[in-house]
Order: C-alpha cells, then sequence, then structure tokens
C-alpha cells in the first residue's frame, strides 16, 4: 500500500475541529497523516458557548470540546497558536511563520471574523482602540469581562442575535447596557418588523435600553479609552466599554491571495471542493449555491459530507435548512426558515404584546417554510423536527402554535425520527448517535449527555433525549438511588427515615440533617433546600404539637400563609366552609376588596372567593377586616370540600350533602398532608360536586348512606375514585374518612397524591385495612387523626401575632440616614 | 470601599432571607442556619422572582418562582442554566448587618 496522504487542515475551530472527529471515526488516520492550524492557543472550544461565559452562567473550562491531549491521542498534529500566512498552491505546502506543512489534501476552515464598519476613532494603530471589542473569541469574551469590573455604561453596535447576547451578559455585571441598531428594528435579519418590536419589549424589560434606526459614525476617547459614540444624527452616548456586533465576514483572504475562486466566501461546490480539486472549504468562509452560513448546524452537515467523501463513501452538500435559538435568559426567541410571506403562502400568527409573545409560521403547500417563535418557544421542538424533515403540518394550525398543555413533550413522533435526524442542535448530535450510546452502556441521563454531548448546549432538547432514552434502554433506564428516598437531602426511604427519627426523637429538620443527613457525602453542608418541605411535613405528621417548628424549612407560602404569584404578590383564599356562603360574607369580602384596591377578583375551582394580587405586606390587614380563617389554598393539606345543595333544595336530594360537606371541612380544615386534600360530597348519585374524581368523596345513595370513594382526581390526571366502604350515618362517614386521611398521611411519600397513593397500595388492602382492622391499628387512627384535628389553629391568627418581626415585611426599609457610610468593612 | 448599615441582625431569621430595600435599590441578605451571612441582588435573573422568599439550605437559595437554585457565594446558578446572581459582602458587627457596596455601579445594578 502506498504512503499515506498529508492532510492539512486550516482552522482549529467548530467547523474544521468537528470535521476532523468526523474523519477520525471513519478510521481516516488509516488513509491520512492529519495536521492542523489553529490561531487560537487552545484545543477546541465551542463557540456557541461564549454568550454564556460572558454571562457567567458558564465557565471557561466548561467550553472546552477537545483538549490539547485529545489530539495526541488521537495523532493529530495541532500547530496551536500558528497561523497559517499563504498557502503556495503549486508546491501544495501550507506557511505558518517558521513552519512549513506540505499537503496532497486542504481543507480551509478559517470561519470568520467580527465586520468593523467604518467608524472615525474605532481603530487605532491597526488595532481596536482601548475599551472597544469583538464578541468572537474566548479571548474576546475575557477581555471585555475584565473591563466589565470597572466600567458603569456599556453600548453594544448591532442589535442582531450576537449583540443581543452580549447585551444581556452584561446586565449581569450590573452596567447600564444599551444597543444601538442601525435600523427599525431588532434581528432583522431573522425577524419581520412586528416580532422585532415586541422583542424590543422584552429585552428593554430585562433592564437593556434599545436604540433603534441609529447609525454609529464615531468613537470619542478619553485618556486613549471609548468614552462615548456619536451617531449619524449629532446624538451621542457616553460609555466605557464597547462591544461592535454588526456582522461577521468569511475569513476568505488566504484563498484569495492563492487564486481559489472566492465571490463573498470561499466557493464550493456540492462535494465542498474549491476551484482546486486538492482544496476544500467548510463553516463559515465557505459559500455553497450563493450562500454564506453563521450557524453551526450548517457545518454539522459539511464536516459529515466531507469526512464521508474522503473516506470514500458517497455523499452530498446540498445545503442546510437553518433555525436558531436566542440564548437571552429571559426571553424565548426560536427562528426557522424564511422571514417572509411569499405570494400564495398562508400566515398563521398570534400575537400578545403585553406579553411579549408573538407567534407566527409560514406555511407553503402544506409544510412549514418559516417560523418564529418569541415569548414561547413550547411549540418549537415539533416545529423544528416538521421544519427539517418538510412533513406535512397537522390541518389544525393551533395545535402548532399551542402544544397541548399536558405533555412537556410536545407532539413529537420520535418513532418516525430517521437515525440521521438531529436531536440537539447545539452539538449537532443525531437521533442514531443517542441511540447507539444507549445500546452501549450509557443508561443515565448524565452519563448519555456526557458522552455524546447531547444537551448540552442551551439544554431546550433535554426531554426528546429522555425520551430517546427510555425508549432505547427498553427498560433499563438506570436511576439515580435517590428516587427511593423520601426526599433528595437524606439517603433513605420513608419507613427507614420514620423508624430513625422515631427512634432518635427528632423533632425538627435541622435535628434530621444534623442527625441523618451529614456525613453521607451529600453535597454541601447539612440542609438541603430541597428536602425541608418534606421533612417539615412529615415531622409534623409524625410528633403533632411536640413538632419544633423551624420556619426556614417552610416554602414561602407556607411561611406567610397565602400562595406567592408570578410577580412576587400573593392570593387570599378564606375559608368558606362547604361553599355555602351569606349576604353579609359577601358584602365583607367586596369591601375588602375594594378598600385594598384588590387587582381581580374570583370565584375558583374549588367553590371558594379567590382575591388576587395583595402585596405581602398587607397580608395580615387583609386577614384581620376579612374576619374569616385561612381556606389553605396554598399548602400541602386539607383544602375544601365542595358541596352540591343536596336535601335541602334539590328535588332529587336523597342526603345532606351540605351538611356533611360542612362537617367534613370544618373537622379536617388545615390538616397537614404528603398532597393538597380536595374531598366533595353529593347529595345523590348525579354527582353535582364531581365527589368521585376527588381525593375523597362521599355520595348519597337511597336509604340515607353514603358511598365513600378515594383516589378520585381530576386535575393533570384523571381517576374515578375507588369505593372504600359504604356507611350508615355521617358520624360514620366522618371516621372512615379521617382513619383514611391518616393512613395516608403516614404512607404516602411526600407529594404522592390520593390517587397515586390508592394505586401503589390497591383499594383491597386498604379495606381490608382501614374497614376490616386486619392489622388492628383503626382505634389507633382514629385517636391520631383526632389528636391532630385538635391541634388545629387558624395560621391567619399570625397576621396580628407574628412569630417573627419581619415575618410579612416585603422589603425592609433602610432609612436614609442609616446608609452613611461606616469606614473600614469587613476585617 | 464603604459598608452600610443595614439594622439588627435579627432582622433576618436563622435559615432565611430579607429584603433591604436602600433608598430605591434592593439587595436579598440571608442568614443560613450555620450563621453565614451572604447577600445577592433582589430579584431572580429568570423571571424576577423574590428571592429573599425561596428557601435557603447549604449555600444556596432556590427561588420560589420557578425553583432555579443559586450559590449564594459565587452567585452562579446550579447547572448553569440562568445567568449568576450578583452578590455583594455581608458582615456583622456588634449585633448590627453590614454590606458593602464597592462601585456605583454595583448601586445601580440594585435597581432591578
Ligand atoms: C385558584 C385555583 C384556580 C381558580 O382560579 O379556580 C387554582 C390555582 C392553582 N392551582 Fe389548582 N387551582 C384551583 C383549583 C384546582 C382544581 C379544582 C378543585 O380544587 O376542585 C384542581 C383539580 C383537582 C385536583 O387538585 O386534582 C386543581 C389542580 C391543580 C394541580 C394538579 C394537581 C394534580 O396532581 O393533578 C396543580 C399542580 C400541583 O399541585 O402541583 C395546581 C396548582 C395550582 C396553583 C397552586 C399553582 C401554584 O403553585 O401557584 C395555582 C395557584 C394560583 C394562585 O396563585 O392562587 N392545581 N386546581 C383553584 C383554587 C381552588 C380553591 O378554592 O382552593
Ligand atoms: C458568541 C457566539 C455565540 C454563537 N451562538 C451560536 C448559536 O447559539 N447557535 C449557532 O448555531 N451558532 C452560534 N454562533 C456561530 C457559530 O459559533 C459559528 O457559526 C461557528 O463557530 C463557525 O465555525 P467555523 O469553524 O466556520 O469558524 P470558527 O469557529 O470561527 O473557527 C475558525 C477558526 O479558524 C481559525 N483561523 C482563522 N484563520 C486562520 C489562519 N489563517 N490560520 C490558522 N487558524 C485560523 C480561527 O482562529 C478560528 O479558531 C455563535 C458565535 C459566537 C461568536
Ligand atoms: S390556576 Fe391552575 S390551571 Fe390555571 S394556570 Fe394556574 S396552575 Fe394552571
Ligand atoms: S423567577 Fe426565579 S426561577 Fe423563575
Amino acid at each position: 500500500m502506498s504512503r499515506k496522504q498529508r492532510l492539512v487542515v486550516i482552522g482549529n475551530g467548530m467547523a474544521g475541529a468537528r470535521f476532523v472527529e468526523e474523519l477520525v471515526a471513519r478510521g481516516g488516520r488509516e488513509r491520512f497523516e492529519i495536521a492542523m492550524f489553529g490561531d487560537e492557543p487552545y484545543g477546541n472550544y465551542n463557540r456557541i458557548l461564549l454568550s454564556g461565559v460572558l454571562a457567567g452562567t458558564h465557565q471557561a473550562k466548561d467550553v472546552f470540546l477537545n483538549p490539547l491531549a485529545w489530539y495526541d491521542a488521537h495523532g493529530v498534529t495541532l500547530h496551536a497558536g500558528h497561523r497559517v500566512t499563504a498557502i503556495d498552491r503549486a508546491l501544495r505546502v501550507v506557511h505558518a511563520g517558521e513552519v512549513a506543512a506540505p499537503y496532497d489534501l486542504l481543507v480551509i476552515a478559517t470561519g470568520s471574523s467580527a465586520f468593523l464598519p467604518p467608524i472615525d476613532g474605532l481603530m487605532k494603530d491597526g488595532a481596536l482602540v482601548d475599551g472597544a471589542f469583538v464578541f468572537r473569541t474566548l479571548d474576546d469574551c475575557s477581555a471585555i469581562r475584565k473591563r466589565a469590573e470597572t466600567a458603569r455604561r456599556a453600548a453594544v453596535i448591532g442589535g442582531g442575535l450576537l449583540g443581543l447576547e452580549a447585551a444581556r451578559g452584561l446586565l449581569g455585571f450590573g452596567l447600564q447596557v444599551h444597543v444601538v441598531h442601525r435600523v427599525s428594528h431588532l434581528m432583522e435579519v431573522q425577524l419581520d418588523p412586528d416580532a422585532g418590536h415586541t422583542l424590543s419589549r422584552s429585552v428593554e424589560k430585562l433592564g437593556v435600553k434599545v436604540h433603534l434606526d441609529k447609525e454609529t459614525v464615531g468613537v470619542r476617547t478619553q485618556d486613549g479609552a471609548v468614552s462615548a459614540v456619536l451617531f449619524k444624527d449629532g446624538g451621542e452616548l457616553a460609555c466605557e466599554l464597547l462591544v461592535v456586533s454588526a456582522g461577521i465576514r468569511p475569513n476568505a483572504e488566504l484563498a484569495r491571495a492563492c487564486g481559489l475562486e472566492v465571490a463573498r466566501g470561499i466557493v464550493v461546490d456540492d462535494a465542498l471542493q474549491t476551484s482546486d480539486p486538492h482544496v476544500f472549504s467548510i463553516g463559515e468562509c465557505a459559500e455553497h449555491r450563493g450562500q454564506l452560513y453563521g450557524l453551526v448546524a450548517p457545518l454539522w452537515d459539511q464536516g459529515r459530507v466531507l469526512a464521508d467523501r474522503l473516506t470514500e463513501r458517497e455523499a452530498a452538500y446540498v445545503g442546510s435548512r437553518v433555525s436558531t435559538k436566542l440564548k437571552v435568559a429571559g426571553v424565548e426567541l426560536a427562528v426557522m426558515g424564511e422571514r417572509d410571506a411569499q405570494p400564495g403562502d398562508e400566515v398563521v400568527s398570534y400575537a400578545e404584546p403585553s406579553r411579549g409573545i408573538y407567534k407566527k409560521l409560514l406555511v407553503r403547500g402544506g409544510k412549514l417554510a418559516g417560523a418564529i417563535l418569541l415569548g414561547d418557544a413550547s411549540a418549537a421542538p415539533a416545529l423544528l423536527q416538521a421544519f427539517d424533515r418538510g412533513a406535512e403540518l397537522p390541518e389544525t394550525r393551533a395545535e402548532l402554535l399551542f402544544p397541548s398543555a399536558s405533555s412537556s413533550c410536545p407532539a413529537l413522533d420520535l418513532d418516525a425520527l430517521p437515525e440521521d435526524a438531529q436531536v440537539c442542535n447545539c452539538n449537532g448530535v443525531t437521533k442514531g448517535a443517542i441511540v447507539s450510546a444507549v445500546k452501549s452502556g450509557k443508561r443515565s441521563m448524565k452519563v448519555l449527555c456526557d458522552a455524546t454531548r447531547a444537551g448540552t448546549g442551551c439544554g431546550s432538547c433535554k426531554p426528546q433525549i429522555e425520551a430517546l432514552l427510555a425508549a432505547a434502554a427498553e427498560g433499563a433506564v438506570t436511576e439515580d438511588p435517590s428516587v427511593h428516598w423520601y426526599v433528595p437531602g437524606v439517603p433513605l426511604p420513608k419507613p427507614d427515615l420514620v423508624r430513625e427519627i422515631r427512634a432518635r426523637g427528632l423533632k425538627s429538620v435541622s435535628a434530621v440533617f444534623r442527625e441523618l443527613a451529614a456525613g453521607r457525602g451529600l453535597a454541601s453542608g447539612n440542609d438541603d433546600p430541597a428536602s425541608k418541605t418534606g421533612l417539615a411535613s412529615l415531622l409534623k405528621t409524625l410528633w403533632g404539637k411536640e413538632y419544633v417548628d423551624e420556619r426556614d424549612a417552610r416554602f414561602i407560602n407556607d411561611r406567610v400563609h397565602a400562595n406567592i404569584q408570578r410577580d412576587g404578590t400573593f392570593s387570599v383564599i378564606p375559608r368558606i366552609y362547604g361553599g355555602v356562603t351569606t349576604p353579609a360574607q359577601l358584602r365583607k369580602i367586596a369591601d375588602v376588596a375594594d378598600k385594598y384596591e384588590v387587582p381581580m377578583v374570583k370565584i375558583t375551582g374549588g367553590q371558594r372567593i379567590d382575591l388576587l394580587g395583595i402585596p405581602k405586606a398587607r397580608l395580615p390587614d387583609v386577614w384581620r377586616d376579612l374576619g374569616m380563617p385561612s381556606g389553605h389554598a396554598y399548602a400541602k393539606a386539607f383544602r375544601t370540600c365542595k358541596t352540591c345543595v343536596g336535601t335541602e333544595f334539590c328535588r332529587y336530594g336523597v342526603g345532606d350533602s351540605t351538611a356533611l360537606g360542612i362537617a367534613i371541612e370544618r373537622r379536617f380544615q388545615g390538616l397537614e398532608s404528603p398532597g393538597k386534600l380536595k374531598l366533595a360530597t353529593a347529595g345523590c348519585p348525579r354527582n353535582c360536586s364531581e365527589a368521585t374524581t376527588k381525593d375523597v368523596g362521599a355520595v348519597a345513595i337511597e336509604g340515607g348512606r353514603w358511598e365513600i370513594y378515594v383516589g378520585g382526581a381530576a386535575g393533570s390526571r384523571v381517576r374515578k375514585g375507588d369505593v372504600l366502604c359504604t356507611v350508615d350515618t355521617q358520624q360514620d362517614a366522618l371516621t372512615i374518612i379521617g382513619r383514611f386521611l391518616q393512613y395516608y398521611r403516614e404512607h404516602a411519600k411526600f407529594g404522592e397524591r390520593t390517587w397515586a397513593f390508592v394505586e401503589r397500595l390497591g383499594i383491597d388492602r386498604l379495606k381490608s385495612v382501614l374497614f376490616d382492622d386486619s392489622e388492628g391499628i383503626c382505634a389507633r387512627l382514629d385517636g391520631d387523626i383526632q389528636a391532630a384535628v385538635d391541634a388545629y389553629v387558624d395560621p391567619w391568627s399570625e397576621g396580628q401575632a407574628p412569630v417573627h418581626q419581619t415575618q410579612f415585611a416585603e422589603r425592609i426599609d433602610v432609612p436614609v440616614s442609616a446608609l452613611k457610610r461606616v469606614a473600614g468593612g469587613r476585617r | 470601599m464603604s459598608a452600610r448599615g443595614l439594622g439588627p441582625i435579627e432582622l433576618v431569621p436563622p435559615g432565611e432571607g430579607r429584603t433591604f430595600d436602600l433608598g430605591g435599590m434592593a439587595i436579598a441578605v440571608f442568614r443560613t442556619r450555620d450563621g453565614e451571612l451572604y447577600a445577592t441582588q433582589a430579584r431572580c435573573p429568570h423571571k424576577q422572582g423574590p428571592l429573599a422568599d425561596g428557601l435557603v439550605g447549604g449555600r444556596s437559595v432556590t427561588c420560589p418562582l420557578h425553583a432555579r437554585r443559586f450559590d449564594l457565594a459565587t452567585g452562579q446558578a446550579h447547572g448553569g442554566e440562568c445567568d449568576a446572581l450578583r452578590t455583594y459582602p455581608v458582615f456583622e458587627r456588634d449585633g448590627q448587618l453590614f454590606v458593602e457596596l464597592r462601585t456605583e455601579s454595583q448601586v445601580q445594578a440594585c435597581r432591578v
């Protein structure tokens, strides 16, 4: 066999390095001696994560894809930090300073550079003036971060994808951030004007000031550093930090200088070959069919095709369909395909400007030609799949824009997805690659993602990866052992935990952490926030009045006895026993609503009235004025008992459902439990209060008897309850219900609703324990629930007697006089 | 560098956080059960959740709205799924809380 061919790659960026990886994976080392030149002094890193590095969500060390050792291990010679200065096509040699490397085949993957618009004073001695930066490399990123530490105001020139990501990152440094954009709406390459305007508002809400229609013509400096940018209209903006992000230009000079055909980029054909059959080009520097690409997905395709061809596999590159996602925390934006409709296209759109939502689909011949999803990108995975595959869209377009709320992974047909379909668009990982990694033993999410890199970019494809893992592992998914523990921070299943707590007499959450979690190799110290609320609930159930209540173990709702809302205010739902109210009570509620200018008064789905939008500091006053007990609409506790009118008025009623409902609610109000408890009573089997789909339901039947249903649900899950027993009197109904509730309190996992609990234990077991007393515990259960009922105190009484001086403080005002500077500081 | 007094340490109960308003700008101060003090920006970078209302544990706070978790010392979000928090040095002396605001831009930054 003849000697190996010499393959030289110029550019060790996303395209060059990926191509070499693909080539090595295809046995390329058998055929080629591979040498690479990279301008940057590193191995290869994930450029798209630089936005995260700037924003501080990623550390620089987290973005490396192939460290220097990878090249050694795979026999690839890397000249890191060597810039190629000339290509001699006649002799087939590339020159990089002292180093000269002969080649048989050459791949140019030099990427692009930031475009610098003509701005007076931007450059000094051939370099950017002090304080001005572009945003392209890891070094740029470190330099910007360093400058941001001392600057107060930053201007980003260019309101495209990168400019916005840079601006978002700078906000995190506490700077005043301005985006200056030359045209009349942001991201005009991808977005139509309406979307652009909506985006401006969303970005401004984050704190970035957007200037549109502003052409920057000059930079002013002070002491040699940027002090302001100057606009064509005569205006100016003071800033100490300037990031120029006004587009990119392919690095094609090398190619041009050696006489290769160059248009805007280095011209290549479907074989990715340039005008010289020994020279190929891929990535952002290449121009294919008149198209330049500025995203990674196309260059993954190119790298694969070229690696296939150089190892004598059949392949051609015919262009890529592009889609992208804005990586700006707080603003969801996904864009794919074309921006503007052509005549004959069907345009489906939805806008809700006040919430920053704008969605638009371009449908051409029943297929997706383009889409913009702004403010809510939940539909993106399904649309992307349809777009990538050129699939026929379903008839009901609304389903496309609003994936059904119940499925976390919108209508994605993973089975139908071909092997080579890309699942992770950030790292270009295909379904096939994920499935084969699973088959080769990568059976937990973490191991799988680490091994394939899938899901390690923006993370939006994780639901699909999880689904693929579940399918491909055929039931052998390795799970984290913690799924069997009662809470993640204490390594014990519920029965063992309860035994330990009882044996050691642990009565507070901190005592449990101290005795049972410390020294078990769990992360950072003792108390785990994700475990606190579950432990608090369990201890309260186990110890009743003896429980040592530590307020920090409670979720905010339980600390202030109201439900936190999206804007940080709270909702107040007073208890209305059995849904039966009076004109006086209604009047009082109305008065309170007026007095406190309550933004919304709403009849809930639980037969009660909700006052929404109350600031934390006003809760005590609202409760005092209402003079009604808490409805516990915020806690894992007994919530409501819905009733129907029953025998009192209804012509069909055979049992007094209102009286029973009120008695149930009075007895069990506020009782803590592993999950919420919502009950109902119905006066006859017409079941107007939906009692058969409640945690516990009592349905009156002929002869004054009650059927007791348990484990019903009509929330995220719909399940008809099972009949536990039939009882003769209201008193018996209260007893058996209490017994069931206590058993559930003791045996359910934290957060496990009754439907799951009843299903897990089976109704026959429950009947035998609770009705036939097969374990002889019924009397004990009845006693314990009575004790819990007796321990009940209306939490809203804390409004007038707070457990802590700042319990209801929304903000603690520091008087201006206290703001005087104190010399010294921390010692 | 200047330190500013916030008031008695008892304003923040052990294991919890509180929001302090310094004349129009807000910071969240946390006191862990181990007695450590931390201060960060008041609102969550995700969707502006009130961080002082979160659950504190170990050296982290979990936002009450969508459970993003942050390291109180470094401000980093666990799993990098969110921007990092700004943090401020905070300490106690003679029973009083003090926060250090290092630059004017930090002061500006509190106005989220
Ligand atoms: C206010 C109310 C909606 C309304 O305007 O009518 C409501 C509001 C919320 N529900 Fe609900 N649910 C309300 C009746 C219901 C009902 C109907 C009912 O109670 O008869 C259901 C179905 C029954 C059930 O619970 O299964 C219901 C099933 C849910 C679920 C799904 C639970 C499940 O496991 O299936 C959640 C999510 C959860 O608990 O994790 C939920 C969670 C929520 C939360 C607490 C979400 C949250 O954590 O912030 C909402 C609080 C809004 C707020 O800030 O006040 N809500 N929710 C209703 C209050 C009833 C009341 O008077 O107490
Ligand atoms: C901050 C940021 C965020 C981004 N986010 C996304 C995103 O979310 N999604 C997305 O799809 N795309 C994103 N991109 C774009 C994406 O990074 C590029 O499309 C991709 O890196 C292009 O790969 P490339 O190999 O062609 O060029 P590059 O990755 O730039 O690699 C080219 C390499 O060649 C080197 N080089 C150039 N000339 C020479 C020479 N003469 N000698 C030696 N070496 C040379 C350069 O130093 C560089 O290392 C982002 C880009 C940036 C800067
Ligand atoms: S009230 Fe219930 S159904 Fe409505 S948005 Fe909130 S959780 Fe969802
Ligand atoms: S607002 Fe904090 S996690 Fe969403």
